[in-house]
């Protein structure tokens, strides 16, 4: 590790500490401001929006219909991509003359787009026409992020909102807060940064491939495409689909250092800033603080051991005579190993996908930070909504346990916490491990799992771990070195995506609309502060407690046996 | 229970033991393992060992795990479950041994049945609600009820461990009887209040023995904690066999399932029911009867107190402090006209007057005889009282309220001095009572009458404060009055002359800003008000009525034994979370032990991991199952006893209780199980 190395790393967290407050005051205006910004401009879009939606009465909704308005979104957006890949030979701006896409990649594809995960079976290059990169994916890349937001929004009202007497029920409009994430946030920050992004260097025509001859003579085909207008949401929205396979580590999707560095911003800035927004929703902004100090212990700690863990030479090309400097294989020499290994660690905390690096070659400590990052649960800092809500359930959990501890019925934010938050809690918490544990567990024994794998040994089985780790938190990169091109891995990743997504966005629905029309109990001396460092320290060994007991035997055979074995000299 | 009450049982009463060892093996059953699933789960697993170490004695294999090593974890996870059935076995025997002595109070008496006028002797179990019977001295009263005739003394004893016998009179806030407490003297006429089987004492009965005991709303949120912990774990666990066989690791049943036990939080699990019964029991030897566990649990997390003045924060009587000359008196006369006044006076106030002027001015009583003094008691109509004196001269003196006394005064032409107003104005700011004294037309002066606030009570408003619980006085006082008592009481608020409707109106603000009321009381007209409470502890010396709107009573009738209450309210949930902690806590060391002692076999260079160095996979294995089991023994004293229970605020208190058992939970195993695999190894086992 080096001093430049750290002050990257340093630098990236000073500027992501700096755009908090100011993102999260700007969202809490556009979510529950009386008025939102550009009312001249936006205002009527918004409105014509929202008549098309039938919500423009803008009519808050229960949990219950909240929850419907989503999951009836989500599937009709999948139907809808579903066929665009399946029909996008019969339609325009195909110039490669791409052809249908096979049903089982069609539905992994649309699911993985609608759960906000971009997993990609494909290359991108090679499989989806223009039409279907802008028009279907580019478009589940605004509007998922844009219904997790709304998620983490419902779930932050329920916490927060102070019944009246006659109680309360909704937690706000689906269709509301959606239009509003899409033009407001996503929309503007999207058209900026895209402009930016051109003048680095970054692609934006709707050019046919250019077939060129390389110094030596081969044929090389150069893929051209929109860019910069679906890179910014990729990352923004926590996405992680790359267009082409390289994803950021390709020179037309993410050219300079400092592209780089403003890609990672976009992962972390909304998830960030969300904490803020829930620290003034919950009128005290200690408590979103703590909520992005639990974060950032996390995430620090993670990027330490990443960091730490690729700076050690790589075993496997340890006989070849190569001075090593940390471990740069399957590395980009315009990012070195801090800039790749902050990168993993940004993408797998937030559940954002995209990738500058081959995790795949990363050290086994070094793979294992991304693999912990997500089992936890993609709480540091997370996915767009996702991130807030899921740290939400952690808190949940957190503070039942030391609602106990001090004598008193659990409460948060002057709320009880009763038996049925902790019926809810658990279910969320029991889809990791049944997705992530159960489908490895039946890839690892059947032909059509193993087969698929490029690696034998325990990075075989951290290839398979890893890939439904990140179809179940809904972050989408890969290990790589796995085939998951096959219906078995087509349908199993589809299910868990869908499952990590929809399964848990349900139980979080349902504790909003359980949380939203309690009385609220003062606070007082018996009640122990959630807004301080004690209850950070508590909250972050909550959610380690949570998934490394969890995930620790499985982990053992994999990552952390293949350290071992490395140190003896035995590579896979 | 007066033995219960006086002498704390020992945690493991010998007598107490052998029927818990019985019980432990009884609640092998099915059915009552079902009922705890994380130790279900353990009770499956030890069958499915049992199975395999069946198995190995048929057909012997040499390539899988030792028999010795089968054998010796199937047994301890045998006793894992053991354990956990002789907690609960040893919480249940305490309160059996107490329902035992209850039982033995509801013998079979004879009931003296008055119908249309005339007496029949029935069984007492024949007796139902609306019964009138009749009980004279020596009888024991047949059934709990209302005093509708007469008057007696009672000896109560046998509930409330109290020996001095009390008066228990028709009308009024002492008419409520007992069933199995005995008349003394005299003869009353009781109406029965409830039928048989619903008795104070059958409900006694049935909590202690954890008949009628529900799982509280805490318990059940836990247990869904637990549930959900041990699901997780098992899909761990599970998932580990087809991952180990990717690997190539073959993984003995036996193992698995330790690691499963080892893991799910058995701890906390096998302790919870324990927890809960104890924490009942432990309120009734503070002399508490709590009619549902929901209410005890409820306490821990009251945040208003509302208490009556008189004869919990003062003593029941006024006493009075300072004689106050008018201008112009001299203090002997008005001390020795205050002290005549009160010669005959035999209310509290009147002898606290004599005893004060004795005291403090040193003037003997007198003999009134020698005054040839007629004494004149006090009447509703003159609000005074006083003596009419003949020798040496006709004298008249009077003490009495300002204002009757001023009448009086006038009335015979006197003057009234203006001082009068300052110093009675001045006397009722601080709290007291103003009373003047009156010779003739002559005002004296007047004599400053205080409520006296019990000793020691501030320090108990101090640590109700500590622990977040806002107390507020309820009296029948003026607002000046009240505020200075509350003042020198400590209490954070008071109600100034409170009627029914106004505490009832209190209870309900405080409630609708989502807080938690408790409140004691014992008369009928406090009936509303503890039933609106979310916690009512009703006296053992109320009425029937206020008894039943309550959810708790006190046998002590000592209405500041709410702080116990509430601190066994928290214990029980602090309790509970220590454990849990702990038990998650353990999992760590756990893994170290075991997780390597799989895999070593294939994959040597893992040996770094085996942080205890540990001597052999098998010790390793068995060394974590051990400790599992036995800390489930070892923490059976804490959750009978409950965890201590600090006022120090909540933030100290989850410190404190995060460093000892997060941290601890954390240390000891490794310390715990390090230390069985250096035994198993010196005794050769491993």
């Amino acid at each position: 590790m080096t001093l430049i190395g750290w002050s990257q790393i340093l630098s990236f967290f000073a500027l992501l500490l700096v755009l908090t407050k100011p993102l999260g005051a700007y969202l809490f205006r556009v979510f529950e401001g009386d008025t939102q910004p550009l009312p001249r401009v936006l205002g009527p879009v918004e409105r014509v929006l929202l008549r098309l939606t039938g919500a423009a009465d803008r009519r808050e909704q229960t949990w219950l219909e909240y929850s419907g308005a989503l999951l009836a979104f989500s599937v009709v957006g999948m139907v809808i991509l579903y066929g665009l890949q399946r029909a996008q030979h019969l339609l325009p701006l195909n110039p490669q003359g791409l052809g249908a896409v096979g049903p089982e990649l069609a539905f992994n594809t649309a699911a993985s787009f609608v759960a906000n995960t971009n997993w990609q079976s494909y290359a991108g290059e090679s499989t989806m026409s223009y039409l279907t990169q802008m028009v279907g994916l580019a478009w589940q890349n605004f509007v998922s992020a844009a219904a997790g937001l709304g998620v983490a929004l419902a779930l932050a009202r329920g916490f927060t909102r102070r019944p009246g007497p006659e109680g309360a029920k909704t937690l706000g409009n689906f269709w509301v807060d959606v239009t509003r994430a899409t033009l407001y946030v996503l929309l503007p920050v999207s058209f900026v940064v895209a402009l930016f992004f051109v003048s680095q260097g970054m692609l934006q025509n709707f050019a046919p491939y250019h077939e060129l001859t390389t110094l030596e003579g081969a044929k090389q085909t150069l893929a051209m495409g929109p860019v910069a207008s679906q890179e910014v949401i990729k990352m923004l929205g926590t996405n992680g689909g790359g267009f082409f396979n390289a994803n950021s580590a390709h020179p037309f999707e993410n050219p300079t250092p400092l592209t780089n560095l403003v890609q990672m911003l976009l992962i972390f800035v909304i998830p960030a800033a969300l904490t803020y927004t829930y620290g003034k929703m919950a009128g005290d902004t200690k408590q979103g603080w703590v909520l992005f100090s639990a974060m950032s212990l996390l995430f620090f700690a993670g990027v330490a051991a990443a960091y730490a863990a690729e700076s050690q030479p790589n075993a496997a090309v340890a006989s070849a005579a190569v001075t090593q400097d940390g471990n740069m294989e399957g590395k980009e020499v315009r990012y070195g190993v801090p800039a790749s290994a902050l990168f993993a660690t940004v993408t797998t905390d937030a559940s954002c996908g995209a990738v500058n690096s081959m995790h795949d070659s990363f050290n086994p400590l070094g793979g294992l930070v991304p693999l912990v990052n997500m089992q936890l649960g993609e709480v540091i800092f997370g996915g767009v909504g996702a991130g807030l809500y899921g740290i939400l359930i952690m808190v949940v959990l957190a503070v039942f346990i030391a609602g106990l501890m001090v004598g008193r019925t659990p409460e948060y934010l002057g709320k009880k916490i009763e038996s049925r938050e902790m019926k809810l809690a658990m279910l969320y918490v029991l889809i990791f491990p049944l997705f992530i544990l159960g489908l490895s567990a039946v890839a690892a024994v059947i032909p059509q799992g193993v087969s698929s794998l490029n690696n034998a040994g325990p990075h075989g089985l951290t290839e398979l771990l890893y890939a439904f780790t990140s179809g179940t938190a809904n972050n989408g990169s890969a290990f790589a070195g796995l085939n998951a091109n096959t219906p078995f891995w087509n349908i199993s990743l589809g299910l868990a995506m869908l499952g990590g997504r929809f399964l848990m966005i349900v139980p979080a629905l349902a504790i909003a609309g359980s949380m939203v029309g309690k009385k609220v109990v003062p606070v007082g001396p018996g009640t122990f502060p959630t807004n301080g460092a004690l209850f950070t320290g508590l909250l972050v060994s909550v959610v380690l407690i949570v998934g490394a007991l969890t995930f620790f035997p499985a982990l053992s055979l994999g990552p952390i046996v293949e350290h071992f074995l490395a140190g003896a000299g035995k590579v896979y | 229970m007066s033995s219960a009450s006086s002498k704390p049982a020992s945690l493991f009463d010998a007598s107490l033991l052998k029927p818990a060892l019985v019980d432990s093996l009884r609640k092998l059953h099915p059915r009552d393992v079902a009922r705890n699933p994380v130790m279900f789960v353990v009770w499956a697993g030890s069958i499915l060992t049992t199975v395999l170490v069946v198995k190995d004695l048929v057909s012997p294999r040499t390539d899988g795990a030792p028999l010795w090593f089968t054998v010796s974890v199937t047994l301890w996870l045998w006793f894992t479950v053991l354990f956990a059935n002789f907690a609960e076995a040893v919480a249940e025997g305490r309160g059996k041994a107490q329902a035992g002595a209850l039982r033995k109070m509801r013998k079979d008496t004879t009931a003296r049945r008055l119908a249309n006028g005339v007496e029949e002797r029935v069984p007492a179990p024949d007796l139902r609600k609306g019964d009138l019977v009749v009980c004279e001295a020596g009888d024991l009263i047949p059934g709990d009820g209302e005093v509708v005739e007469g008057i007696a003394s009672v000896d109560e004893s046998a509930i409330t461990g109290e020996s001095a016998p009390v008066i228990r009179e028709s009308g009024g806030d002492r008419s409520a009887v007992t069933g199995g407490t005995k008349v003394l003297s005299d003869r009353i006429v009781v109406r029965i209040a409830v039928n048989p089987g619903e008795s104070f004492l059958d409900r006694m009965i049935g909590l202690v023995e954890g008949a009628a005991r529900q799982k509280t709303p805490n318990e059940v949120a836990l247990h869904i904690l637990l549930v959900g912990l041990t699901v997780v774990f098992l899909l761990a666990c599970v998932s580990l066999v087809p991952l180990a066989l990717y690997s190539g690791v073959p993984l003995s049943g036996t193992a698995v399932v330790a690691l499963l036990v080892c893991l799910i939080p058995t701890t906390i699990g096998g302790l919870l029911s324990a927890i809960g019964i104890a924490g009942m029991d432990r309120l009734l030897r503070k002399n508490v009867l709590a009619m549902s566990g929901r209410a005890v649990e409820a306490a821990g997390d009251v945040d208003t107190l509302l208490l009556d003045k008189t004869g919990t924060i003062t003593l029941g009587n006024r006493m009075a402090t300072e004689l106050l000359p008018m201008p112009g008196i001299r203090m002997e006369d008005l001390a020795e006209a205050a002290q005549l006044a009160s010669m005959a006076d035999e209310t509290p106030e009147g002898r606290s007057i004599v005893t004060l002027v004795k005291d403090t001015y040193k003037m003997r009583p007198r003999e009134l005889a020698a005054h040839h003094a007629t004494f004149v008691p006090f009447t509703a109509q003159t609000r005074m009282s006083g003596c009419d004196l003949s020798e040496p001269q006709p004298r008249s003196i009077r003490k009495g309220a300002v204002d009757a006394i001023v009448k009086h005064v006038q009335a015979q032409g006197g003057a009234v001095p203006a001082e009068l107003a300052t110093v009675s104005g001045r006397i009722g700011d601080a709290g007291g009572t103003p009373l003047a004294v009156a010779d003739g037309a002559r005002l004296l002066g007047i004599v400053h009458l205080k409520d006296v606030v019990k000793g020691g009570i501030k320090e108990r408003f101090d640590r109700f404060r500590a622990m977040g619980i806002r107390t507020v006085m309820i009296t029948g006082d003026n607002p000046r009055t009240a505020a200075a008592i509350a003042r020198e009481a400590g209490v954070d608020d008071f109600l100034a002359e409170a009627t029914p409707e106004a505490k009832l109106a209190l209870i309900r603000t405080e409630q609708g800003k989502g807080k938690l009321v408790a409140m004691t009381g014992d008369g009928t007209n406090d009936a509303p008000a503890l039933a609106q409470a979310d916690v009512g502890v009703a006296m053992n010396t109320g009425t029937q009525a206020a008894k039943e709107a309550g959810n708790m009573v006190d046998l002590d009738s000592n209405p500041t034994k709410l702080l116990e209450v509430v601190e066994v309210g928290k214990q029980l949930l602090m309790t509970r979370g220590t454990l849990t902690t702990f038990s998650i806590a353990n999992d760590v060391a756990k893994y170290f032990a075991i997780l390597p002692a799989l895999f070593m076999g294939v994959f040597p260079q893992i040996a770094p991991l085996n942080v205890m160095r540990l001597t052999s996979p098998f010790s390793a294995i068995l060394a974590a199952v051990i400790f599992n089991a036995l800390i489930i023994i070892a923490l059976i004293p804490l959750a009978l006893r409950g965890v201590r229970y600090r006022p120090l605020g909540a933030a100290a208190l989850l410190r404190r209780s995060l460093l000892i058992y997060g941290v601890g939970g954390v240390i000891v195993p490794f310390i715990g199980i390090k230390a069985i695999d250096v035994l198993l190894t010196t005794v050769g086992l491993a």
